[in-house]
């Protein structure tokens, strides 16, 4: 075999490593339903949710629950299959979090009652709103 | 009054840009094709459209900045990006924040780097400058806003914001202009982003340089003659890009609260791919100047790179990362025309090449393992592999849209650690290159054969793994895989010095770039291993709180809650909040953001009191961006003060909450960076319930939990803000509040007149306390306070130090010094070649 054959393989495998340790290591959108059957399945991986804050009727967030520390806070997430579930995140509230139009959760369940996000990506409305432009010009 | 001239004037300008790319495009064909009776004249045609393309180009960025700079805020782009409190050169950065600025910057650099090479290379005009005419076409339709039926050509920068939203006000009155602009997001407002974007877009429009070589060269069946040209610009295009990806994660580090330089978000990789291929493409690209081979690699390296700067484009601006990074990037309905712009120049690239394919010379014979072409071409195969593990996982939202739109269903999302999972490739990549580096490099200036290789590698074998046992030892690295990159950075810095001091010694210094650029990679790899690998949380949350749950006392709380003046210990410092700051124009240090009271003017306040000879109380100061927040934190170790640092955040409702901006103390060998990652909101206090003291003069009695010495009251002759009247009364009671080794005092005032009682509360929001002096009580000589509570000010921190970050600024300076040199020297080379008239 020559040499450039010998490279040629060796490139073609690492290419495959790479290939399945993306697929591996990618994590996946879930709902808490699925999320929790992965949980009790025994698989730990960490996992993507897309959800919305609980309101009330008056549109104010529910049941955000600030540690005394202030440096760890829990959550009630609403999925877009309706389902509510606690969440915990390890890290002070972000400053403009009640204000997010969906929140994407990235974490797994500790036990049965709590998710733990280890990170938390947010999609804040539009900055330039159009009843912003009206309150500027009143 | 709208004035809609400089709008209408900006979109003309785009128009004649895109009709003059056209032309240009068109003339240099006929250029190309014409016989040398017509070539005179068809140049001279060529070089006046581009001319005219480059002059409206160069209005339009005019334009857009004075929209800006006037604060014509009936223009959209200047009502949602900038503001009247912006000093001039944050309104640059104003200009590209948006996305049609970014676009304006890019066209504006392409004309620069397009009458460079008219004026440079005369042989190759024709060919590269249709490739760039091309390019300008597709570029500035993506700001020409123009809507032909159903159609919706490009984003103008230039429409009004009436038309842009349909706010009810408008209807009222159409001629509405709002007072103010939304502003530039602080975390743009760093002078780092003033200078990051235009070198990034400098970085990505040189790409097309080399690129358009190629095509010239295949097209006129030059096919290894490009090289020459093109080679300087592929080195300067590294460079530049380089440089700005490293002024990115510089800004990041600096400005970002993510606690590092490097995230691995989507819009980093994005450009560190085309950088990693375009590193390949230049070693590829001299190794075929040296010995002719590699020439079908360096083909496709140079393709790539250029391809995936517009992939790079079209994943960051086409909306398709959606949730996936955290930068937020709106769809302005150009991703179909950013895909058909790749899409074209790809197709060409490959039908050219593939029709070129067969009479591309190549070396038949086999590389030799003791050669350079065979290490090289190693080398180039693992930054590709790089680049392939980076660009992969980043495409996996572009796969879903591409399955969704297959009709199936994928949900699939990226890596949930990206960070763990990237490093855990391109850290052990980034061994294996330096290494070859290493290695290399003496192939490149010498042919040897094993004996030879052998003896020319131990003396930097031996030094540098004495130099890496005194490192691993002195800084205690105990892990094995920091061991190894330890010993493979200490590689290829030793390596490579003595390649360097060998050419200095022999030659001239202009041969330094390659050895140069890779000690640079060594100094680089083991900063990040240090500054990423051993960088330490000191603000672990030792607040002894206890928690309801068992498993959230397993989590290391990674921030502390500093109340203002109350000490508390974090690893080896004491560390005491002081309460906010601002910064004052003209005034070197901060100034106590509670001696300011903001008046109706954008950043403009009155002194409430003097401070030192910089202001007098009831004089105006003029802040510098009054939304700003600076949080003095003191550090002492052993009772005595070390330092302080003084973190930013802004409370910027526009945009959407809290942004905050990081204050390092900076060592030689190592960061203390912290940050504010939650602040007190003291703008709409809501005060407890009533408390009352009757207390007496000289008495000591607590306040919620501070000590309190009420030292009396004294009469008022005069109030400020207030006319006393013949017969009123006033009486200002003087209170000394202690919190820990602060002592204010504050003073309640109560008047009378006519019977009537007039209260004067004080409010301390640094204690989060509201006291007025309710009554008197002559007969029992005792005065009656109400007191409200709040809360006392307070921060949540991080704090993490980062060792020995400065070996990775140090070594990417240097890595850039290294790819200047080699541009001059290629340049020169050119330059030589083409005046002794050797290019054709």
């Amino acid at each position: 075999m020559k040499k450039g054959h010998i490279i040629g393989l060796g490139i073609i495998a690492v290419a495959i490593v790479i290939i399945m340790t993306s697929i591996g290591d990618a994590s996946s959108y879930e709902s808490f339903s699925t999320a929790l059957e992965m949980k009790k399945d025994g698989e730990d991986k960490p996992i993507h949710v897309v959800g919305q804050l609980k309101k009330d009727d008056a549109g104010e967030v529910v049941g955000l629950n600030v540690r005394e520390d202030k440096v760890s806070f829990t959550f009630v997430l609403v999925d877009n299959e309706g389902t509510e579930q606690e969440v915990f995140y390890n890290e002070p509230v972000p400053a403009d979090f009640t204000r997010s139009e969906s929140v994407v959760v990235i974490g797994a369940y500790k036990n049965e009652d709590i998710f733990i996000a280890e990170k938390i990506l947010m999609k804040c409305p539009s900055k330039y709103q159009e009843t912003e432009v009206q309150a500027a010009g009143m | 009054m709208i004035n809609t001239f400089v709008g209408n004037f900006g979109h003309l300008m785009a128009i004649v840009a895109f009709v003059s790319a056209l032309v240009s495009a068109f003339a240099y064909y006929h250029y190309f094709k014409a016989n040398e009776l017509e070539k005179a004249s068809w140049r001279r045609f060529s070089r006046i459209s581009f001319a005219i393309h480059g002059i409206s180009a160069t209005l339009i960025a005019f334009s857009l900045f004075e929209i800006i700079y006037n604060h014509r805020f009936e223009y959209f782009y200047a009502y949602s990006h900038s503001s009247k409190a912006l000093p001039v050169h944050y309104m640059i950065s104003s200009f590209w924040e948006g996305q049609e600025g970014a676009f304006i910057l890019w066209i504006f650099w392409n004309v620069v780097l397009g009458a460079v090479l008219i004026r440079v290379n005369k042989v190759w005009e024709a060919p590269v400058m249709i490739v760039f005419a091309l390019v300008q076409a597709f570029l500035v339709s993506m700001i020409l806003g123009v809507v032909i039926g159903d159609l919706k050509i490009g984003s103008s920068p230039f429409i009004l914001l009436r038309d842009a939203t349909q706010a009810p006000i408008f209807q009222m009155n159409p001629d509405f202009v709002p007072e103010d602009g939304t502003g530039l997001n602080p975390l743009l407002q760093n002078i780092w982003m003033v200078i990051h974007p235009p070198t990034l877009f400098l970085g990505y429009a040189s790409t097309l340089v080399p690129f358009a070589f190629l095509m010239g060269g295949l097209v006129t069946k030059r096919y290894s003659e490009w090289i020459r040209p093109a080679l300087p610009w592929a080195i300067f295009s590294a460079m530049i890009l380089g440089m700005g990806i490293i002024m990115g994660a510089y800004w990041a580090y600096v400005t970002l609260n993510f606690g590092g330089y490097w995230n691995w978000d989507p819009v980093e990789n994005a450009v560190y791919v085309p950088w990693l291929i375009m590193v390949a493409a230049i070693h590829t690209m001299i190794t075929f100047k040296k010995s002719a081979t590699a020439l079908k690699t360096s083909i496709v390296l140079v393709i790539l790179s250029f391809i995936l700067v517009l992939y790079a484009t079209f994943l960051v601006r086409s909306g398709v990362l959606g949730d996936a990074s955290v930068h937020s990037f709106t769809d302005l309905g150009l991703s179909g025309q950013l895909l058909i712009y790749m899409l074209f120049f790809a197709v060409i690239a490959i039908f050219l090449s593939a029709r070129a394919w067969k009479h591309i010379p190549t070396s038949e014979k086999e590389a030799s393992v003791y050669s350079r072409e065979f290490w090289i071409f190693i080398g180039a195969t693992t930054l590709g592999l790089m680049a392939f593990q980076v660009i992969l996982p980043t495409s996996i939202p572009v796969w879903n849209t591409l399955v969704e739109s297959f009709g199936g269903i994928s949900n699939m999302a990226p890596p949930a650690d990206q960070i763990q999972f990237y490093t855990k490739f391109q850290l052990w990549f980034a061994v294996v290159l330096a290494l070859l580096t290493a290695v290399g490099q003496f192939f490149w200036w010498q042919k040897i054969d094993a004996k030879a290789l052998k003896d020319a590698l131990i003396t930097p074998y031996i030094i540098s793994v004495l130099i890496s046992a005194l490192i691993i030892v002195l800084t205690k690295v105990y892990d094995w895989q920091y061991i190894i990159v330890v010993l493979a950075g200490t590689f290829t810095i030793t390596a490579n010095s003595v390649i360097l001091s060998r050419l200095i010694k022999k030659s001239t210094f202009k041969l330094a770039g390659g050895s140069l650029a890779h000690i640079g990679l060594g100094m680089v790899l083991i900063g990040i291993m240090f500054s990423s690998g051993y960088s330490d949380v000191i603000s672990i949350n030792m607040s002894g709180l206890t928690y309801s749950n068992s498993w959230e006392d397993e989590l290391n709380k990674e921030h502390v809650l500093l109340w203002i003046n109350k000490p508390t210990q974090m690893k080896d410092y004491t560390v005491i909040y002081r309460g906010r700051q601002k910064k004052v124009v003209g005034i070197p240090e901060y100034v106590p953001a509670k001696i300011l009271e903001s008046t109706d003017q954008v950043n403009e306040a009155i002194a409430l009191e003097d401070y030192k000879d910089h202001f007098k109380k009831g004089e105006t100061v003029q802040l510098v961006l009054e939304e700003n927040d600076y949080f003095n934190i003191e550090y002492y170790q052993n009772e005595t003060l070390k330092f302080s640092l003084n973190p930013m955040s802004q409370f910027n409702e526009g945009m959407g909450g809290l942004i905050s901006s990081p204050d390092s103390k900076i060592y030689l060998d190592e960061d203390l960076y912290t940050y504010v990652a939650a602040m007190n909101d003291h703008s709409d206090p809501d005060w407890k319930e009533d408390e009352m003291y009757e207390v007496a003069p000289g008495e000591q009695f607590h306040v919620a939990d501070f000590v309190t010495y009420f030292d009396g009251a004294e009469v008022l002759k005069e109030l400020d803000g207030y006319v006393l009247q013949e017969g009123d009364v006033a009486v200002k009671a003087k209170l000394r509040v202690l919190d820990y080794d602060v002592e204010k005092l504050l003073e309640p005032t109560f008047i009378i007149r006519n019977n009537q009682v007039g209260k004067i509360p004080v409010i301390d929001t640094e204690l989060g306390l509201k006291i007025s002096l309710e009554n008197i009580l002559p007969e029992d000589n005792k005065f009656v306070f109400k007191v409200n509570q709040y809360q006392k000010d307070y921060v949540v921190m991080k704090a993490i130090v980062k060792p020995y970050i400065n070996v990775l600024w140090v070594g990417t300076i240097i890595m850039l010094i290294g790819f200047s040199v080699a541009i001059f020297r290629r340049f020169d080379e050119f330059k030589k070649m083409r005046d002794k008239g050797m290019e054709v």
